[in-house]
């Protein structure tokens, strides 16, 4: 009986004094698994490498990127060339601009146009898809026939359309290649919703009566988020590949502004004339940047889908 | 399922009916008409242009005798443009040209895709993975107008293999070039997605259970593996016919093949009003039917789908 | 024995035949060895809009319709008329009737003789409102009598002051005394069609198989933006001239494409993409070619009342245009042989002597400085900058100059220019609203001839798109309408010019390109650029 009670006591000691269990949310676990990922992690740091460069380089930067280097004009193949002393570190380009500088600021638009882009096209798909899966029925049915129709329309047909019309702004730009992609986003969104909906804690919501729109707003969307965070990050290459063929056609960001697109296209085009600088500088940003974009949808993807286990 | 087809073929038609509205109102609020030129043409003469296409009729008329006209005798009008062709003349030349190399990028990118995606797959993790996933990345995000003028110059310029552009009738040579220029991004999509897939597939319960069986290794693959990995990459069919559309663009510049793609393009810089018309029908129609199809195959391969 | 030697004789001649047929032929005039295959393939940018004569209205189209047609005149290498389908022409004292005497043995390609009457129809065909015909409008300068009547539709085409006095002679009554009328034949407006071709088929007459055309080629084949091939008409009365037996058109519409497939050796002729000139020259000095050519380039002050204030100024113009370095532009952005414009009218232009305009004459240190001069005086600098927006339609090219002339300007005057390209259609919809502040512009001459290009800046012209309006210039150019040497004036209105500057010119077009060494007899010295695939041959290597 002593021993049991020592032994008792002790137990009782031990127990206060352990610390309280913390929970592990499903965010965590994600986290956990996300960071695990050496593929995802690796792209992650270059990524922020790429964002880190476009705000520290222009202190690096001795040339603006629409001024014009008279002295190399004549001859680009040998003057243009890279070269630290000339202050033109990724050599100039056609016009004897800084490619230095040029770059910089077309990774500043070009990412730009890709995530303001996703923004546009998640927001909007991720309401729109939301409504129709929620309430279902005539409603869902009218929404997703809307939906059907649009994704027939060849979207870079209207985009042309579009530019040409209204006239070639970055907002255009935005608007234009945001309007053509949230159609996937929707039909993903609306699929996610119908399964959620089904789930006991929003049947609870509708019992008690809360407002159609709250429990959207605080049940299903953030449940959705996972899925949307992953697919949103595969849209914004598509997006930024999307700008950089409209850039390729001429209708892109404007003069003197760039956009990686731009900066490729021109120096895919003097290729063959000594000059590969021009298209190798731009082409490895772009080409490194959507690597990265890729990898970490990837991971973002294995790190939230429950079924990979 | 045949009331399944019926009732999309059903949406088809106002589809198409929206798809033309949209598209003419936006044609017709561009700055610049057809007849726009650096020599303006003189007041008359503007007036003569204008009454032989029918341009002076308020919008809505010259919809409905657009709309009569496709339907009662398929005659898309003339060319504001080309002022010797009809839309007719230059679809029947242009769409076989871009159909054709355009279905090969199309059997290419998914035969070779799925057969990279899978090899990747099952040998998980080997240099073979490595390097074809290296690829697929790779190939994924250089540009198709890029790729284009490479191709050119190393098989045309520097081997002398290949003529560097031109269709004449389609013959072999003259579609090499384009196929693998439209088709590699594409492929490389679907290598990616069928091995991700594929991964998944093989670490799921059911094949575990068919392992444990003895079934031999290729036979998992084939008989029970296949069908599951594939759905993905199914629903991935569609957004890469759509983009290879669009691709053609490039690919009927660089090549000068003469397809439908430049003719867009063209058209509406040119404000060519019924090319741009005709073409966007044309790939309306064609976005429909192909998604309806790749609907079809969804449901044929998973049986869990029920489209009632 | 006897039977023996005839068949060696037949067979010894049979085998000089024969090897006079193998032999390399010779050119008849300069004795060069031809090359076996006379096939010419050339680079057009972009599909020409149609070959029918009376509606082609582009460059790319009418080098086309040149080769499958002939009018009553053709130019020979130096630009100088020669006769083609009319032997012989002659006018009136007052020279306002013309009379044309046609050969006899021209042909149209299905064996019909070309008459007379084919050239009635032609003409009254292009101004017909029912032809619709864009170029229309050449027909009316042309001054034939009821040509502007018939375009309007006041009056039937029937009623054009064209006439066949018989089968082989046409005559055409102009309303005003026009030196220079004969020399506007060699436009392709002007050729004759098939009446019973054009009426059997209507809109499908223009394609290979059921053209009929009376020029040294027929069309076999046209696949729009791939390529359009025409072949030897052996109904071509001067058949027996031709050399080349094919030639055929490759549409490519990226320059750098067009130069890979030429040094690959797809291409006879080929583009040189801007900029490149120099090194290609250095690389293929031989093939490279630059010359003069009859086309302008500048940029339009908008100077109605939708434009800005500061350009009333006129010292700001002038500023503006003294601080634009030519030479950089042509010799290190072009690097073509482009030529620095202080006029409006090219150098090159028949009967026009570029007068030595003040801002000509001074250096360019000489020009920075009277242009910062100029802008301080307006009350423009560095702390009251002046800003405006500058269109240009999408091309690498102007693009290049549009940023080089925005830096010049910031770095000399210290002015904001926003640049804006607009795609072409969108652009003359602007510039022609008058929806602009500065535009650029360029002409080329449709005739070999100042008025051409100085009509442009009259108040009545339709093309005058910056509004500018000046009572001496419109009398000086009315009046040289019918002076018979009326270069006086044109200096005359080239000085005011220089001195309000309602336009800043640029430069004036050199013709560059990469032509195949073997190819012989291209006419450098026309500059309209009218040539003909008749007089080209290719020698052997």
């Amino acid at each position: 009986m002593i021993i049991l009670n020592k032994k008792i006591k002790t137990l009782s000691e031990n127990l206060s004094n352990i610390d309280p269990v913390k929970g592990r949310s499903l965010w965590h676990d994600a986290r956990i698994r996300f960071f695990k990922n050496k593929a995802a992690l690796t792209s992650l740091f270059l990524l922020i490498c790429v964002l880190l460069f476009t705000f520290i380089g222009p202190i690096f930067a001795q040339w603006s990127n629409e001024e014009i280097d008279w002295s190399v004009l004549g001859d680009i193949s040998t003057l243009g060339y890279p070269s630290i002393e000339s202050g033109h570190y990724f050599g100039t380009d056609e016009l004897g601009r800084d490619l230095y500088s040029r770059v910089i600021q077309g990774t500043k638009i070009s990412l730009m146009v890709g995530i303001v882009g996703a923004l546009i096209a998640v927001t909007v798909g991720t309401i729109y898809g939301s409504i129709a899966g929620y309430f279902g029925g005539r409603i869902d049915s009218v929404m997703m026939r809307i939906v059907d129709i649009l994704m027939s329309i060849p979207y870079m047909f209207v985009l042309i359309l579009l530019l040409v019309i209204f006239g070639r702004s970055i907002l255009m730009l935005f608007v234009g290649i945001g309007l053509v992609s949230w159609l996937d986003m929707a039909r993903i969104v609306r699929g996610q919703t119908l399964s959620i909906k089904k789930k006991e804690y929003v049947e609870a919501a509708i019992t008690i009566g809360v407002n159609h729109f709250v429990i959207i707003r605080r049940h299903i969307i953030p449940n959705l988020l996972g899925v949307v965070a992953v697919y949103a990050t595969l849209l914004v290459p598509g997006m930024i590949l999307t700008e950089s063929f409209i850039s390729f056609l001429g209708l892109g960001v404007q003069e003197p502004n760039t956009s990686w697109g731009a900066l490729i296209s021109e120096g895919a085009g003097t290729m063959r004339y000594g000059t590969l600088w021009q298209l190798l500088f731009p082409l490895f940003f772009f080409v490194i940047s959507l690597f990265s974009l890729f990898f970490i949808g990837d991971g973002l993807r294995d790190a939230l889908d429950p079924k990979d286990r | 399922m045949l009331r399944f087809i019926l009732k999309r073929l059903g949406i088809a038609i106002p589809t198409i009916l929206i798809l033309i509205i949209i598209s003419f109102l936006l044609m017709h609020s561009a700055p610049g008409g057809p007849f726009t030129s650096e020599r303006p043409l003189p007041e008359q003469v503007l007036k003569n242009i204008n009454e032989k296409y029918g341009l002076d009729q308020p919008m809505y008329i010259q919809m409905y005798r657009y709309v009569m006209g496709i339907i009662t005798n398929f005659d898309f009008g003339p060319s504001f443009r080309y002022k010797d062709r009809s839309v007719n003349d230059i679809i029947a030349q242009g769409f076989p040209v871009t159909l054709k190399y355009g279905s090969w990028s199309f059997i290419i990118a998914v035969f070779l895709g799925l057969s990279l995606g899978i090899v990747a797959a099952i040998k998980q993790n080997s240099l073979l993975d490595y390097l074809s996933v290296g690829f697929s990345i790779s190939a994924q995000v250089l540009p198709n107008f890029v790729m284009a003028p490479i191709l050119v110059l190393i098989f045309t310029l520097y081997l002398g293999w290949l003529p560097g552009g031109g269709w004449e009738g389609g013959k072999i040579q003259f579609v090499i070039m384009p196929v693998i220029a439209l088709s590699t991004s594409y492929l490389a999509s679907i290598a990616r997605l069928t091995r991700s897939s594929m991964l998944e597939v093989l670490n799921s319960n059911f094949i575990r259970t068919a392992r444990s069986k003895g079934i031999p290794k290729y036979k998992i693959i084939f008989s029970h593996a296949l069908k599951p990995t594939l759905l993905p990459v199914i629903s991935y069919l569609g957004p890469a016919f759509v983009g290879m559309i669009t691709g053609s663009v490039v690919i009927d510049m660089f090549f000068s093949t003469g397809g439908i793609g430049l003719h867009f393009v063209n058209g509406a810089l040119n404000r060519d009003y019924s090319t741009i018309m005709g073409i966007t029908i044309l790939v309306g129609c064609l976005t429909i039917t192909f998604n309806l199809f790749v609907d079809i195959l969804y449901a044929w391969i998973d049986p869990k789908i029920r489209y009632d | 024995m006897k039977k023996l030697f005839s068949i060696f004789f037949a067979v010894l001649l049979s085998f000089l035949f024969a090897t006079n047929l193998y032999a390399a032929k010779q050119h008849p005039v300069t004795g060069e060895t031809l090359a076996a295959d006379q096939t010419f393939t050339y680079w057009a940018l972009d599909e020409h809009s149609s070959i029918d004569p009376q509606i082609v209205e582009d460059v790319s189209g009418s080098d086309i319709v040149r080769d499958l047609f002939e009018g009553l005149l053709n130019q020979d290498a130096d630009g100088n008329l020669v006769p083609g389908v009319a032997e012989s022409w002659s006018a009136n004292d007052s020279k306002d009737v013309y009379t044309f005497n046609l050969r006899k043995n021209a042909k149209w390609s299905n064996g019909d003789t070309v008459t007379a009457h084919d050239f009635v129809y032609a003409w009254q065909r292009a101004v017909d409102p029912a032809t619709a015909s864009p170029y229309s409008w050449f027909m009316d300068i042309m001054s034939i009598k009821n040509g502007g009547e018939a375009i309007s539709g006041d009056v039937p085409p029937s009623e054009l002051g064209v006439k066949a006095l018989d089968d082989y002679t046409f005559q055409v009554e102009l309303t005003a005394s026009l030196p220079y009328f004969a020399a506007m034949t060699t436009h392709a407006t002007t050729f004759p069609t098939h009446k019973a071709t054009i009426e059997k088929y209507g809109s499908d007459w223009t394609k290979p198989g059921n053209m009929v055309s009376n020029g040294a080629y027929v069309l076999t084949e046209h696949v729009i933006n791939e390529r359009l091939v025409r072949e030897r008409n052996p109904m071509y009365w001067n058949n027996s001239d031709t050399i080349l037996e094919k030639v055929v058109t490759l549409v490519i519409p990226d320059e750098n494409q067009g130069l890979t497939r030429y040094l690959a050796g797809e291409l006879d002729k080929g583009p040189v993409p801007s900029g490149q000139f120099k090194k290609l020259k250095a690389e293929y000095p031989d093939e490279a070619t630059s010359f003069p050519r009859l086309c302008n380039y500048y940029y339009t002050f908008n100077l109605s009342d939708s434009g800005i204030e500061a350009f009333q100024d006129v010292r700001v113009r002038k500023a503006m245009a003294y601080a634009i370095d030519r030479n950089v532009i042509t010799e290190d952005i072009l690097q073509a042989g482009q030529i620095p414009a202080y006029t409006f009218t090219p150098g090159a232009t028949a009967g026009f002597d570029v007068p030595k305009v003040a801002f000509a004459k001074m250096t360019q240190a000489e020009r920075d400085a009277k242009a910062v001069e100029l802008m301080t005086e307006a009350g423009y600098g560095e702390d009251n900058p002046l800003s405006f927006t500058m269109i240009y339609n999408t091309s690498e090219a102007h693009k290049k100059i549009a940023t080089v002339m925005a830096q010049m300007w910031k770095q000399k005057l210290g002015i904001e220019a926003t640049m804006e390209n607009v795609e072409w259609k969108s652009f003359l919809d602007i510039r022609g609203k008058q929806d602009f502040e500065i535009a650029r512009g360029a002409w080329c001459g449709d005739y070999n001839e100042a008025s051409t290009f100085l009509d442009l800046l009259t108040t009545p012209s339709g093309y005058n798109d910056g509004k500018y309006s000046n009572a001496a210039v419109d009398k000086l150019m009315e009046e040289a309408k019918t002076l018979n040497d009326a270069s006086t004036n044109y200096t005359t209105v080239e000085r005011i010019l220089a001195s309000e500057m309602p336009i800043i010119p640029i430069y004036h077009y050199a013709g560059v390109f990469m032509l195949n060494t073997q190819l012989k007899g291209w006419p450098y010295d026309n500059v309209e650029q009218n040539w003909y695939s008749r007089n080209l041959y290719k020698v052997a290597e």
